[in-house]
């Protein structure tokens, strides 16, 4: 990574509680400065999480997100308010981001992230923060990420459990953690079941503070690690995870070797009869 | 013998509301069947209709994926502590 040129003075004041620390210090700051980091949904996760970034002076967010923004957001989703609803997210997302710090680039993807697309995306990007609502997209950006060769720092949430953990191509990733997705209705989604509001601003600062230590290589990242939130009983903990050498994507002999059809992995879809790949959201 | 099993969130439907539970087993097998015993509903949501590990739900014996270990034949001795985490998709 090059270092950005010489902080300004209003940087330096801006910054001024991270660069004082010697782990992140003015090589630190230009070290994010220059980071570009693409954000999976501007949601429960994604917002508090590029909220985090912004502040931290990330130079450049992508934001990916083709919904618009509903009042059922807005018990938890801190990058919307009242007066966007019927907004899309991306340009409410943008708009507060800019707010908070018009120094940072951001860049809107009004688009829902596919087979097709993705690689492409994530290609203009250092790392990947994973705030997906469904199995489908959870599988695609994993594999996107790791055919791309870049980290991806995941994070979930339903009811009163979060959970994080930061994928490293190589050590292991989301199809070595969980194989396959349940299948349809097994597993309810926030929407059927809830989540609490403040729950997601955990895991999403979770996730921003885990993209700053992997961007300045400070720390123990949660890589190798899941960390297991429990709101109610207020426990963290984390179990070991760990790279699964029969994994098809990131295993010894790997069988997915580009993005597949994510529907119809997650059964939400029959298998094609030539169409191109589904969109997977 | 007990053994202590962490129930996460979207399954304490089954386990009345408690997020922590003593069951009996030699092993994970037995503790599994021991779980369904005490609430019914349970192991489906943990092995598939082979009897095998189901591939979005992890069991945990003291953190470690016991995929990584024996499976459902890991044995267990008293005072571990069995961990179920399910995959969630919320974002």
């Amino acid at each position: 990574m090059t270092a950005a040129q010489q902080l300004t003075p209003e940087q330096v004041k801006r910054y001024s509680r991270h660069i004082i620390m010697p782990q992140i210090g003015s090589r630190g700051q230009r070290k994010l400065m220059d980071a570009k980091v693409l954000v999976i949904g501007a949601g429960g996760l994604g917002g508090p999480a590029a909220l985090y970034l912004a502040l931290a002076g990330v130079g450049t967010i992508g934001i990916v997100d083709f919904d618009v923004v509903e009042l059922s957001n807005l018990q938890r989703q801190v990058l919307h308010n009242t007066e966007t609803v019927g907004m899309p997210k991306v340009l409410s997302a943008a708009q507060t981001l800019h707010r908070y710090n018009p120094e940072v680039k951001v860049v809107t993807h009004e688009v829902a992230i596919t087979s097709e697309n993705a690689m492409e995306l994530i290609a203009g990007y250092d790392l990947v923060v994973n705030g997906a609502d469904n199995f489908a997209t959870r599988y695609l950006v994993n594999d996107a990420t790791y055919l791309s060769g870049k980290p991806l720092v995941d994070g979930s949430i339903l009811i009163f459990d979060g959970q994080v953990t930061t994928f490293i191509p190589g050590r292991g990733c989301y199809r070595c953690l969980f194989p396959e997705p349940p299948p349809p209705g097994m597993v309810p989604n926030c929407a059927e079941a809830g989540v609490l509001g403040a729950l997601t601003g955990t895991v999403g600062s979770i996730q921003a503070t885990e993209v700053v230590k992997v961007i300045l290589g400070i720390g123990e990242p949660l890589v190798g690690r899941l960390l297991l939130i429990d709101a109610l009983t207020m426990e963290f903990r984390s179990v070991r995870t760990q790279r699964q050498p029969k994994c098809p994507l990131c295993g010894d002999n790997p069988t997915v070797t580009e993005l597949i059809d994510y529907e119809v992995f997650c059964g939400l879809a029959p298998p094609p009869g030539g169409e191109n790949g589904a969109a997977a959201h | 013998m007990s053994v202590t099993v962490r129930i996460p969130g979207p399954l304490r439907k089954i386990s009345n509301g408690a997020d922590k539970v003593e069951v009996e087993g030699s092993d994970l097998a037995a503790l599994v069947a021991a779980l369904e015993e005490q609430f019914p509903g349970m192991k489906e949501r943990l092995v598939d209709e082979n009897g095998e590990l189901r591939y979005f739900v992890n069991l945990y014996l003291n953190n470690e994926d016991v995929r990584f270990l024996d499976g459902l034949k890991t044995p267990l001795s008293p005072g571990d502590e069995v961990s179920i985490v399910p995959a969630v998709a919320g974002g």
